[in-house]
């Protein structure tokens, strides 16, 4: 599935303007402790958290993640997400727990 | 060993706001002249790592990376203090210094430098007061 057709089906809210849409999401990875995340993500999947300070982009840029998918409500600051369109990083609001975010992934088969 | 591509960088103490600008334009340089994707993630996880580990723990510092001759990257992160106290300890995964500011911001895992030595190919840490030099080696694999 294209992070495109994840926006569509989950009516989630895009934060980024300019980030490609059309990359493949194979998976997701939750997780808020960033080495964590950097030592175990794989690329192509899309990154639950709730962090949302600048250090993200420079996280899911690096381990080539589909898109970062933001939860429980947590507030992007506009630098970021200026960052993230920099950096080619899809950033999507899901306005859900993490939980419930992964839940709706896994009902869309990814 | 001759160098065929070399490149300097400094890093800035307490900087979060620049964190992973080097590691990503290590990953941007390497991927130019013909790196494979395999190799570039590995050297973008220890590179982030070791980046990261200069701004929150060290006093900022210098990184060097050079492509020789025969096709290895080495990365140098040299830092001018205050050093690793315990070693041994800092290499165990889950074990943190980090301060309270780093561990909101996500960081203080405890898994730096257990991640950095998993995925490089050469893996030497010098640790005193004086500074902390970590030096890395990368090769693609038969």
């Amino acid at each position: 599935m294209k992070v495109q057709e994840l926006i569509e089906k989950t009516g989630w809210s895009c934060a980024t303007q300019k980030a490609a849409l059309d990359r493949t999401v194979n998976g997701a990875f939750c997780g808020d402790l960033l080495s964590w995340v950097m030592g175990n993500g794989e690329p192509e999947q899309a990154w639950i958290t709730v962090q949302v300070h600048m250090n993200v982009i420079g996280v899911a840029s690096l381990r080539e993640f589909s898109c970062i998918i933001i939860a429980d409500h947590a507030v992007l600051a506009e630098d970021i997400i200026a960052r993230a369109d920099e950096e080619d990083i899809p950033v999507i609001e899901s306005g859900l727990p993490v939980y419930e975010t992964a839940k709706k992934l896994v009902e869309l088969g990814i | 060993m001759a160098s065929l591509l070399h490149k300097e960088y400094e890093v800035v103490r307490d900087d979060y706001s620049l964190a992973g600008k080097v590691s990503s334009d290590i990953k941007r340089t390497l991927s130019a002249v013909g790196i494979s994707p395999a190799v570039l993630r590995r050297i973008a996880v220890a590179s982030y790592e070791s980046e990261i580990n200069m701004i929150i723990h060290a006093w900022g510092g210098v990184i060097t990376l050079d492509v020789m001759e025969d096709g290895t990257i080495q990365i140098v992160f040299k830092d001018p203090g205050p050093g690793i106290a315990d070693l041994e300890k800092a290499l165990t995964p889950g074990w943190s210094t980090a301060s309270e500011k780093a561990r909101n911001m996500g960081f203080g895992a405890g898994m730096g430098l257990p991640n950095i030595k998993r995925v490089s190919d050469e893996f030497d840490i010098q640790s005193s007061e004086a500074g902390t030099t970590l030096t890395l080696g990368f090769r693609e694999q038969a």
